[in-house]
């Protein structure tokens, strides 16, 4: 194959690895924020004057493009401070605008009695929250969190923009240092899909276990 | 294997020779659950049987096999002596294929328990579909036939009405109109009136007594209205356990059944029936 | 703001290549999701095994990935060179579409079994099926998601300034460069990126609210005005990314 060199991909495949390796490092730290700093912007949603406010801040969050939040923020940050941190809390504040909704939408979905039972009983506002409301408001949108776990990682490419060692920044370096990019970038969606598909099963399972609660 | 005391009475004498519906040795199994049970029986042209029996017993099982919703698991329906589950290859029966079955089809027309009107479309769009796309019939002579349909079944000023506006009574006229604009041979009707609430039933049973009286099509109907199959029926059909308990004309089934099973079932359907 | 206005122009300039690439990955999306979407309903398993390659295969690949190797591995594998825009709207299409094609199959298996057991009695052919009876229910089920969709394809136009199409991202780029004003220069390209999706969802809420009509569904209460209230999006699951 004229396109294809197969001991030049095994060379790079080094670089590469260590790339997905930075991905995944990413994945993981940014994924942690964004499931905590969402169900904080969940719970603050419904207190008194919050919801507004946060409303528009997370909406506009959502719809403009990760990639421009990553490199203003990159702009505008101090030079001592990493691509790869801005790149985690950029990606975790990003992704908490969706978290923040699929908590929402758990917690809405919590039968209103529970609330009134809770009540009741004179339970404090901590109980009612973390022992009665959140725990079967999180066990129905578990499958819903783990797409996301998915979306994010298919997000870590766009570090690229702001120079983050990660997968595809690693492959284009490869690529054109040794002028051959056909490899690398293939290499790349190949490791991409050997991620994503398996953890797309994994959801589908998680799905059938929780949803049909 | 047919236990002995299945009688004979299953096969009046008469229909077999000219029989329109012949169901030959026909089993029907989901799982392990045998639905139908080596049924034979047949249906003369222009014939009206009421199947009845409690649920479960296979009545409405027969109506999806001939509708083709469902497939046989063993024997073999014929309509019009022709093989109609099945069909001819290489000098043996294989099971009919869709284009076989589309052929074959046109001629039935079924009512549904739940109406099934396509909510996508006004009244008028869910009877001139089927004529147009299936039947080629052009769509002026289809748009006269509808407001036709609509009058007999009284809804003549709901043509562009959508189906959810319309009560289930409403609804269900629309479906009979939509099968009889298929001009079909036979009728299927599937406990046409047990979705409805009880003051909507008697518009939609008028309609049919109607289509019974004015027109020739072979009708099987499922019903739990007994008056009305007593009314409109030749013969009647009492099923148990996937077989034919007792059959006869509807004098002899409702007023002096044969069979114990055909006595406690009409006593229990009296006693809590509509 | 003075800032802003002067050059504006140029904003607009990157912001119409951005509605360009909505619009062209979106079309090309649509084409695929309802193509791979349908086959993914077909009874018969090669078709289904073609449909759930493709949506494996794309989804699973990010839009970047894909537009990189559209831009730079193509035209040397086969020798055949992509002009960068085409290649964004290829790439963004065959992922999104890849998305979309699981929203028609799932749409399509959520029409009620009754429905096409009606079909049967009337003796329609699987083509009239599916065009007369199918599509048209499942449109009203597709609808809602295809909107998130068509928000998170304009997003994700903005990595195609990385293979070199002069978007607003990039025009946001090139003014902070040339100015020095990092704060001002990116806040014109997300003002403009927030009106953007703002209209995009408004015309997805006009098309619900037709299909909705169209299926005797009560509209909601309150004249056009009301399309305009807060939206809630991407808190479907599986919004692509």
């Amino acid at each position: 194959m004229m396109f294809w060199d197969f001991e030049w991909t095994f060379e790079i495949m080094p670089d590469l690895l260590a790339g997905l390796w930075v991905t995944v490092q990413v994945t993981v730290a940014a994924y942690l924020m964004a499931l905590v700093l969402g169900l904080g912007i969940a719970i603050l949603r419904r207190l008194p004057g919050f919801g507004p406010t946060l409303h528009f801040v997370m909406e506009f969050i959502r719809t403009t493009p990760l990639v421009i939040q990553l490199v203003f923020v990159f702009l505008l940050a101090p030079s001592t401070v990493s691509g790869m941190t801005v790149g985690i809390l950029v990606l975790g504040v990003h992704y908490s605008a969706y978290t923040a909704e699929v908590y929402r939408s758990g917690i809405e979905g919590v039968d209103q009695g529970q609330w009134e039972a809770s009540r009741a009983l004179s339970l404090p506002a901590s109980r009612t929250w973390g022992a009665i409301v959140l725990p079967q408001a999180i066990r129905k949108v578990i499958p819903a969190l783990g797409n996301y776990l998915i979306a994010m990682f298919k997000d870590t490419p766009l570090l690229f923009a702001i120079g983050v060692a990660e997968l595809l920044t690693e492959a284009q370096r490869v690529g054109s240092a040794g002028f051959r990019v056909v490899e690398a970038y293939t290499v790349v969606g190949i490791l991409f899909l050997l991620v994503s598909i398996p953890s797309a099963i994994l959801i589908r399972r998680l799905e059938r276990r929780y949803a049909a609660v | 294997m047919p236990p002995s005391d299945t009688p004979q009475t299953a096969r009046p004498q008469g229909v077999e020779g000219d029989a329109l519906i012949v169901f030959d040795k026909v089993v029907k199994r989901f799982g392990d659950l045998t639905v139908l049970d080596n049924l034979d029986f047949s249906v003369a042209p222009g014939e009206r049987v009421t199947l009845i029996g409690p649920s479960g017993s296979g009545k409405t099982t027969i109506l999806r096999l001939l509708m083709t919703l469902e497939k046989v698991t063993e024997g073999l329906i014929m309509i019009d002596g022709e093989p109609f589950s099945h069909m001819q290859r290489a000098g043996g029966m294989v099971p009919a294929n869709e284009s076989y079955l589309r052929a074959r089809r046109k001629r039935i027309g079924m009512v549904f328990q739940q109406f099934n009107l396509f909510p996508n479309m006004t009244v008028r769009k869910n009877i001139i579909e089927a004529p147009v796309h299936v039947l080629e019939m052009p769509k002026d002579e289809a748009n006269a036939r509808a407001e036709e349909l609509l009058d007999l079944v009284g809804l003549g000023d709901k043509i562009d009405a959508h189906p959810t506006q319309l009560s289930g009574g409403q609804q269900q006229r629309v479906a009979i109109a939509r099968a009889l604009a298929m001009n079909p041979e036979i009728l299927l009707l599937d406990e046409v009136t047990s979705a409805l609430d009880p003051e909507l039933v008697a518009g939609v049973l008028d309609v049919l007594r109607e289509v019974a009286e004015n027109t020739d099509i072979t009708m099987l109907c499922v019903t739990h209205e007994m008056a009305f199959a007593r009314d409109v029926s030749h013969r009647v059909l009492m099923f148990d356990q996937g077989q034919i308990a007792e059959a006869g004309s509807p004098d002899q089934i409702f007023g002096d059944p044969k069979e114990e099973r055909t006595k406690t079932f009409l006593k229990s359907v009296l006693d809590n029936g509509p | 703001m003075e800032f802003l206005i002067e050059r504006l122009p140029l904003y607009l300039d990157g912001a119409w290549v951005t509605v360009q690439l909505t619009i062209g990955g979106s079309a090309l999306a649509f084409v695929l999701a309802m193509l791979f979407g349908v086959l993914g309903t077909v009874d018969h398993w090669l078709p289904r095994a073609v449909s759930t390659f493709y949506v494996e295969v794309f989804r699973g690949i990010a839009a970047l990935v894909l537009m990189f190797w559209m831009a730079y591995a193509l035209p040397i594998a086969t020798g055949f060179q992509l002009e960068d825009r085409f290649a964004a709207i290829v790439a963004l299409g065959l992922n999104v579409g890849a998305y979309g094609a699981e929203v028609v199959r799932s749409s399509i298996n959520a029409v009620p079994k009754t429905q096409i057991e009606a079909t049967v009695a009337l003796n329609l052919g699987w083509f009239q099926r599916v065009r007369l009876v199918v599509l048209p229910q499942a449109w009203a089920q597709m609808l809602p998601t295809f909107g998130n969709l068509i928000i998170e394809l304009m997003k994700a136009t903005a990595v195609a300034y990385l293979i070199g199409v002069s978007d607003l991202t990039a025009i946001a780029q090139q003014m902070r460069s040339s100015t020095g004003e990092t704060v001002v220069a990116f806040i014109g390209a997300f003002i403009l990126y927030y009106l953007i999706a703002q209209v995009l969802i408004f015309g997805m809420r006009l098309l619900e609210r037709r299909a909705d009509q169209r299926l005797g569904r009560t509209p909601p209460s309150g004249g056009l005005m009301s399309l305009l209230r807060t939206p809630t999006i991407g808190t479907g699951v599986g919004v692509a990314k």
